[in-house]
């Protein structure tokens, strides 16, 4: 079975030799399962000049309660883009690992790295896959950004996709938000961002619009300075992927905050 | 009527031995060989796309002589196995040893069932936190393994190879001393009348498995990095070297562990960290 000539994708793969490993090829009984499982919130996007920028808050909740606070939703699906989950995170979990090798197993297989669109229509349809379990409650949206390597205008490389349950991808044009808090977040970064931000104010604005959405959505966790639990902060420019030391990502969030105590609308 | 012939298991053996032998022997050598930092491949390859040399997984490589369709397929198959058992369990969970296991099941499974064996050698690398801990195995076309003492070379008049190799490698060489002692290696034979000869920098295809990297170890010398090495030059080293520093995947402060999942030192497991599963 593994020496089929076969396919590059290791998920088509899966689907031959280990069907049960692929999360929308599982059996769910009827019936609606929204609240049996922690639940990922919010993350947000945004396209700099050279680079992507993901943030993700560390709050998982189960209906009214804290399921997690220090949860990592942001996380690079290889050397060059980044993946953010929002919705069940025991299934987002397992499709940003699947998602990883994927992207790893083609590259190693056809000795070249998948373009930015390929790896976004790969997500895709991923998550169309998992469309059975998400009408019964445990939908899956993703985050997706990445540098794209080949485009002309090199400002421009940074670009960011985003999903639905039946799939997509959407390309989102300079910056996006996903999960419960997201309607404020997008709105935040509706009156902040600019095109053609440096990484350093996209990081920074990132952070901003998670404080406007823990602001608002109980499901959004903002910085925990008591425990100091501070948003997972990541980049992914020409360089490779890159994420904020907590050193980095504590300085940034003591700063907004600090800058909330004189204005608490920012 | 037609008469069956009668041929003994031994002799149908011993012509399939015959024939993987004689098509090993006609290829191109590789040599594999442990240094100070890290596992060198070097491999006489005239193709720059179609690779005798590869990566597996994390800190496992992959090489091969013989026909290019037979090994790319066990190549092929060797990826699918690591990543599978990466997913189902951990990253570093996947081990040479369990890859070398594999394909001695796939070779001598084809060696006694099928009419043609596989006329490969293929060497699973797997590098270790010193050159003592590194190992190189060898699997032949009949599925049999041997674990070689940091140093070995297939195909082609790999004996003579050898005897090189043995003589000059030491596993706590620098990079640019062992690239220079395996392409002496390679160069002692297929000379006019046996004797050596030179081999050109695009004639080979060079790789190594980084010691000190985490993550994907892996990682190509071609180009300049490589023509400074066969020079002989520090600033060959060098930049081979500064190659590292421009891949993404740049290993991180705290080391020591292997990294959780794919392509990046970002994906490495931070103090505090609980949520990588």
């Amino acid at each position: 079975m593994f020496t089929n000539a076969g396919t590059s994708s290791f998920t088509a793969f899966l689907s031959k030799v280990a069907p049960e490993m692929l999360p929308g090829r599982r059996a769910l009984p009827p019936g609606m399962a929204a609240d049996l499982a922690p639940h990922a919130t919010t993350i947000v996007a945004i396209a700099a000049a050279g680079g992507v920028v993901m943030a993700g808050d560390r709050r998982a909740t189960m209906g009214n309660l804290i399921a997690q606070r220090d949860i990592e939703k942001v996380h690079p699906a290889d050397a060059y883009s980044l993946v953010g989950i929002a919705g069940t995170a025991g299934i987002g979990i397992e499709l940003m690992r699947l998602f990883q090798v994927e992207l790893e197993h083609y590259e190693k297989i056809e000795g070249a790295m998948l373009s930015l669109d390929g790896k976004a229509n790969r997500l895709a349809s991923m998550i169309r896959g998992n469309l059975g379990a998400a009408m019964q409650g445990l939908a899956v949206i993703p985050l997706f950004a990445g540098i794209d390597l080949a485009a002309s205008d090199p400002a421009r490389a940074g670009r960011i996709f985003s999903f639905d349950v039946t799939g997509g991808p959407y390309e989102e044009t300079g910056y996006d938000a996903i999960g419960s808090g997201s309607l404020f977040a997008k709105s935040a970064l509706k009156k902040r961002f600019r095109t053609g931000l440096s990484v350093d104010n996209a990081v920074r604005l990132a952070v901003e619009a998670l404080y406007d959405a823990a602001d608002d959505d109980t499901a959004t966790g903002g910085p925990d300075l008591t425990r100091r639990i501070y948003p997972v902060v990541m980049t992914a420019t020409a360089e490779g992927t890159h994420r904020l030391t907590d050193a980095e990502t504590s300085a940034i969030a003591e700063s907004v905050v600090a800058g909330r105590m004189e204005n608490p609308g920012g | 009527m037609a008469m069956q012939f009668y041929a003994s298991p031994e002799q149908i053996m011993r012509d399939r031995s015959e024939l993987a032998r004689k098509g090993i022997a006609r290829g191109r050598s590789a040599v594999v060989v442990s240094y100070a930092g890290g596992v060198l491949f070097v491999a006489e390859n005239l193709s720059s796309t179609l690779h005798k040399v590869s990566e597996i997984y994390d800190r496992i490589g992959f090489a091969a002589v013989g026909r290019y369709n037979e090994f790319e397929n066990l190549r092929r198959a060797g990826v699918r196995m690591a990543d599978l058992n990466g997913l189902s369990y951990d990253r570093r969970d996947v081990t040479g040893l369990a890859l070398a296991n594999s394909y001695a099941q796939i070779l001598g499974a084809i060696f006694t069932e099928q009419s043609k064996p596989f006329e490969v050698e293929i060497c699973v690398a797997e590098v270790g936190a010193t050159p003592g801990e590194d190992s190189l195995y060898r699997c032949t076309y009949d599925g049999s393994v041997t674990d070689e003492p940091g140093r070995m070379a297939m195909g082609g008049q790999a004996e003579a190879i050898s005897g090189v190799l043995k003589s000059h490698h030491r596993p706590d060489m620098s990079l640019g001393d062992a690239v220079k002692v395996a392409v002496q290696a390679l160069s002692t034979v297929g000379g006019e009348g046996g004797a050596a000869r030179t081999i050109a920098g695009h004639q080979l295809e060079v790789a190594i498995l980084d010691r000190n990297r985490r993550g994907r170890t892996f990682r190509r010398i071609t180009g300049a990095a490589l023509t400074g090495l066969l020079d002989g030059d520090a600033a060959g080293e060098a930049v081979a070297e500064g190659d590292r520093a421009q891949t993404p995947t740049t290993p991180t402060e705290e080391g020591h562990k292997p990294t959780t999942s794919a392509g990046s030192a970002d994906l490495e497991d931070k103090p505090g960290d609980k949520s990588d599963t």
